[in-house]
């Protein structure tokens, strides 16, 4: 079961249907059962229950999350694949003590992946859609998978299958969510 | 939250219209005419029919003119939100913006530069899927437009029904169209539906058709009590 966590600014928001509604029809159409929990209402027994889990991204303005990072605690000790996606990058660089810095970036965009990785697989380029005021820096423990230093696209934890991507895949790389569905 | 939405009188932004009452306050709906009818960013036909449905839904619209030349067209979009912002106190503006990155983007970073919440609450949606939702859900919709190969004069006009997007999804498979037009391919126009109060009767209306090019213009129409 994957667990997709709603990382938007109240439960069942309208922002929900933007950046959460289209990760769960991927999962969905890919065969995978799954559970969306709001990140406020996050119980520890759906935590248990999943064998894999996303954080979703959010709307521009919203910066909530941000703002409630003692709530994500749980990642720290996760030992199952995790991807982050945008704001979720930005809550798991957060966590493990990574920082949250202005990087505005909206639209379309070429991504260099650098290093290969189960979720990305090898260096290549690829174009990814960005929505983001914030970027992050890379937390200690992390390997960088794509951009550059001051322009982290994608990073993973050096020993454990935890992901964070800046970049929305919903938008024309699906596959990276299909891909997370079946590591 | 109070929001505007950027109004073309299409079901897409009449559904993104919809999904925003269900969780936040609709208080304006914007809607810009552009003189250009191949616009880049603005749906073109019937749209200066949207005070009607405006007056059906209850709800002020701000009607803002630009020459729809490409990129400067932004700064009109701009100038109409501003003014949606100060006249209706805005928080945010919601769009009907499906797949096109090129609409979303340019609006994202309006909303930025003004300090708005934006919200597209089709993104991404699967379009059979959504169709589907919109005649379930109530909505009267038919279509205004036809730009491509192999949509005849028997599309302009027609009603949005399970039967139209069986029909649809069939072309999809065999011409790639997207069956909610979301690559310009049907312009469609809504005349009821759950958030309407009154529904919109056209009197007259003029169909012009030639070699996949086809377009329904209301020429009369009213409201009538439902």
């Amino acid at each position: 079961m994957i667990l997709i966590v709603d990382l938007c600014h109240k439960p069942r928001s309208l922002s929900k249907r933007e950046f959460v509604d289209p990760i769960a029809a991927i999962v969905r159409r890919a065969g995978s059962e799954y559970e969306v929990a709001h990140f406020t209402e996050l119980t520890e027994d759906a935590i248990e229950r999943s064998d894999r889990i996303i954080l979703c991204g959010t709307a521009l303005k919203d910066n909530l999350f941000a703002e409630e990072i003692c709530q994500f605690a749980w990642i720290e000790d996760l030992d199952k694949p995790l991807l982050g996606i945008c704001a979720g990058m930005q809550v798991v660089a957060a966590v493990f003590g990574g920082e949250i810095v202005p990087q505005p970036k909206i639209g379309l965009e070429k991504i260099e992946i650098v290093r290969e990785t189960d979720l990305l697989g090898p260096p290549r380029e690829i174009e990814g859609y960005h929505l983001h005021n914030f970027g992050v820096t890379l937390p200690p423990g992390f390997d960088l998978v794509a951009g550059r230093p001051g322009q982290i696209e994608a990073f993973k934890h050096s020993e454990r299958p935890v992901y964070g991507i800046i970049f929305h895949p919903e938008v024309r790389n699906r596959w990276i969510v299909e891909q997370l569905v079946s590591l | 939250m109070f929001l505007g939405v950027l109004f073309s009188g299409g079901k897409d932004s009449v559904f993104a219209c919809k999904r925003a009452m269900e969780t936040d306050s609709v208080v304006c709906l914007i809607t810009i005419v552009s003189e250009n009818p191949d616009s880049y960013m603005f749906h073109t036909p019937n749209v200066r029919r949207t005070d009607l449905i405006a007056e059906a839904m209850g709800l002020p619209i701000l009607t803002w003119p630009t020459r729809g030349e490409e990129e400067i067209e932004l700064d009109d979009l701009r100038d109409a939100i501003a003014a949606a912002k100060e006249r209706y106190e805005i928080e945010g503006v919601v769009t009907g913006a499906i797949e096109s990155v090129y609409q979303a983007a340019r609006v994202q970073r309006i909303c930025r530069d003004l300090d708005l919440w934006c919200f597209n609450p089709l993104w991404q949606i699967d379009q059979v899927e959504y169709l589907r939702h919109l005649v379930s859900e109530g909505f009267e919709v038919i279509i205004t437009g036809v730009f491509a190969y192999p949509l005849d004069e028997s599309w302009v006009g027609a009603r949005i029904n399970f039967g139209l997007i069986k029909k649809l999804e069939s072309l999809q498979k065999k011409y790639r169209i997207n069956p909610s037009g979301e690559g310009g391919e049907l312009e469609t126009f809504v005349l009821d539906g759950p958030i309407f109060r009154k529904r919109i009767e056209i009197l007259k209306a003029q169909k012009t058709y030639d070699n996949y090019r086809g377009r329904l213009s209301i020429e009369v129409a009213r409201l009538v009590e439902k």
